[in-house]
């Protein structure tokens, strides 16, 4: 279990954008009658990716408009990982370091951060960077793996770790994926079956 | 090997389109009227057929467990829940089938559903997952626009809806009830069983739970017949499987292959063989990270299926294949796994909160050797009172990895204490 509570900071108010108004109300559209507190993870979510974390308004916000006892929002702000409870670095960099990517130098990534960023799950003081381990990606062929955002960036080493981190530093916009030239899960150099894509499975 | 005319999966890479169009080309959504035409008994008798078995990780036959769903509604409606929840350490497969294959999967929800007299399928999707799915959210529009599902999908007569879900980060929500509490906008926490999804599931209604590649195998196979797939792998453990192969191999990747293929074939075939070649072999954990690993002297002529695997004491589960040379630090790979247990459990019952937090303290420990050589038995012992005696397998999942190291290498282990105390350690006779 990861024991996980509100920041000690927390802002007055909660603003929605617009967009975030408009993804609540449309996001409840998706459930029966009665059942709006299904939208909870998905409005959360995009206040997430509003403001990068979430604080304690905003789950004031959620629970009115889904007519949810507050109680239950914070249960689900504070149970799921993937949501920020403090302000994170404006890149803020998830490493995986479950098994499978340890076993393919996650180590490695994880020194690239420190080094370039500093201790885990501290702002750096220019409030660009933030980094954090986190449990298995979902990528572990593509091991070590980073997610960032809305994407993977795969089959990293520390040098290339280190030059991620520095492609952000300079406003750059880095291609995600594999960092060694693969195009997803196949082989590295090619794949060894589907060769002839002119083969359908349906005959 | 498996021949490409056999593959379900022939955009597995996404080398080609996985939109629509593309999809089409590839054969999916054809014919999809008359496969709805054979009857909700006739689509299940061909699931039963063809020998399918789920690829969630517990292999529960897929045709059978549609069969459970209530034949008349009692007025309730009946639901389809896709778990895409897809979080077990060395498993990215339903990632390849989300965002290169899409259509196979939205295909197969509304082939289900049919079946199974649901007007609605929702599938719920891992946070991480984000490009995954916005590809699988683009498919369902395409599928709705197109007519294929929504009022009277494919010129069926079924009105058939997808809603796509996500969660925001916990491996648990991919035990069943706990991804069912989750849809329902609760802390993801497994519910006791009775009652089953199959009677009262989703908001109390009739549900089915199935994994992705369970679901998106079905359109496949009720297009070539249930005789295809099942002669396809061995007996009771039939038709293809993606198999997810990471650790130290000279390329990891992921595969469609046939069940039943051996270990060192599939490892070697496909991944490039062993770092430093098969002899440099230590061990493998063969079915994601819950399934206790095998030694090399098991690998070398293992095969890749359920019974096979089960009799050697290990597990198919999800198929995800992690590959230890001799380099590893096999107690260090096992506590990183006990790590994530700790992590992932959601407290509700005494002996996996409590136990999975004991169980990574020691195996930190032995990590180290900093322990006595009588708490290996000790740490066996807890591992047995957590297995079995909680409401969730997740205390099994817990356990078992615990359990494999033990088995196989307890030598290692003793060995680290005793070298950590500088005391050579007594090997027995034999
Ligand atoms: C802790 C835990 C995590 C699980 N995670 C997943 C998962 O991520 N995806 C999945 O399909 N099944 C997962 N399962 C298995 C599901 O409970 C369920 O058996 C499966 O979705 C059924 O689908 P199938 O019959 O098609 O295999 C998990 C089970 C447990 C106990
Ligand atoms: S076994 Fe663990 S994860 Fe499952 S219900 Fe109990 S505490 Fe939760
Ligand atoms: S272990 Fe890192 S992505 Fe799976």
């Amino acid at each position: 279990m990861s024991v996980r509570r509100l920041y000690h900071d927390q802002p007055a108010h909660f603003v929605p954008s617009g967009t975030t108004t408009a993804f609540a109300d449309l996001a409840v559209t998706r459930y029966p009658a009665g059942r709006q507190a299904s939208a909870v993870l998905p409005v959360l979510w995009k206040i997430h990716e509003q403001d990068g974390w979430i604080c304690e308004p905003a789950i004031r916000w959620v629970a009115e408009r889904l007519s949810m006892p507050y109680i239950r929002v914070l249960e689900v702000a504070t149970f799921y990982t993937m949501f920020n409870l403090a302000p994170a670095g404006t890149h803020f960099l998830q490493v995986c370091t479950t098994t499978p990517c340890w076993l393919r130098g996650s180590d490695g990534v994880v020194s690239a951060c420190r080094e370039k960023i500093g201790p885990e799950g501290v702002v750096r003081a220019d409030g660009k960077f933030s980094w954090i381990e986190v449990e298995c990606l979902g990528a572990c062929v593509n091991a070590p793996t980073i997610q960032l955002r809305s994407d993977f960036y795969e089959d990293l080493d520390h040098d290339k770790t280190v030059a991620l981190i520095e492609a952000l530093e300079r406003g750059e916009n880095p291609k995600p994926g594999s960092a060694i030239g693969r195009h997803s899960s196949e082989p590295l150099g090619g794949a060894t079956t589907l060769k002839d894509l002119s083969v359908g499975g349906d005959d | 090997m498996l021949k490409d005319q056999d593959r379900i999966f022939t955009n597995l890479y996404g080398f080609d389109d996985w939109g629509l169009k593309g999809a089409m080309r590839r054969g999916d959504w054809s014919g999809t009227k008359e496969i709805l035409a054979k009857g909700r008994d006739g689509i299940i008798q061909e699931m039963k057929d063809s020998g399918l078995r789920g690829r969630g990780g517990a292999g529960f036959p897929t045709g059978l467990k549609w069969s459970f769903m209530p034949k008349e509604s009692d007025g309730r409606p009946h639901y389809l829940v896709v778990n895409a929840d897809e979080s077990e350490p060395g498993t990215c497969k339903d990632r390849d089938i989300m965002r290169h294959d899409p259509h196979k999967l939205v295909e197969g929800c509304l082939i289900a559903g049919f079946a199974m007299a649901a007007h609605a399928a929702y599938i719920y999707v891992r946070g991480e997952f984000i490009r995954e799915r916005e590809h699988l959210e683009a498919a369902v529009a395409q599928a709705r626009e197109a007519g294929l599902i929504g009022p009277n999908a494919c010129g069926s007569g079924w009105d058939f809806e997808v809603y796509v879900h996500h969660g925001a980060g916990a491996y648990i929500c991919g035990e069943e009830t706990a991804l069912l509490e989750s849809l329902e906008g609760k802390k993801g926490q497994p519910r006791l069983k009775p009652p089953f999804p199959a009677g009262m599931g989703l908001y109390g209604c009739p549900t089915t739970v199935n994994n992705v590649e369970s679901i998106a195998v079905a359109p496949t196979i009720l297009r070539r017949g249930g005789a295809w797939f099942a002669g396809l792998g061995k007996a009771n453990n039939t038709g293809t499987k993606i198999f997810c192969i990471s650790g130290h191999v000279a390329r990891p990747c992921n595969v469609e292959e046939e069940m039943g293929i051996p270990m060192r074939e599939l490892i070697e075939r496909h991944a490039g063989g062993v770092r430093g070649g098969w002899d440099n072999l230590l061990a493998v954990i063969p079915g994601g990270s819950s399934v206790p690993m095998l030694p090399k002297s098991i690998c070398d002529d293992m095969t890749m299926d359920f019974d096979a695997l089960r009799n050697a004491k290990s597990g198919l589960g999800t198929a995800a294949v992690i590959v230890m040379d001799k380099s590893t630090d096999l107690i260090k790979a096992i506590a990183r796994l006990s790590r994530f247990y700790k992590h992932e459990s959601c407290g509700q019952c005494t002996p996996c909160r409590e136990g999975t937090g004991w169980m990574w303290r020691v195996m930190e420990r032995l990590v180290k050797g900093e322990a006595d050589p009588s708490e290996i038995d000790l740490l066996l012992q807890v591992t047995y009172q957590v297995e079995g005696h909680t409401i969730c397998a997740l205390g099994d999942a817990a356990a078992w990895p615990i359990q494999g190291l033990i088995r196989h290498f307890r030598p290692v282990i003793e060995e680290r204490i005793a070298s950590r105390r500088g005391v050579p350690v007594a090997h027995a006779a034999e």
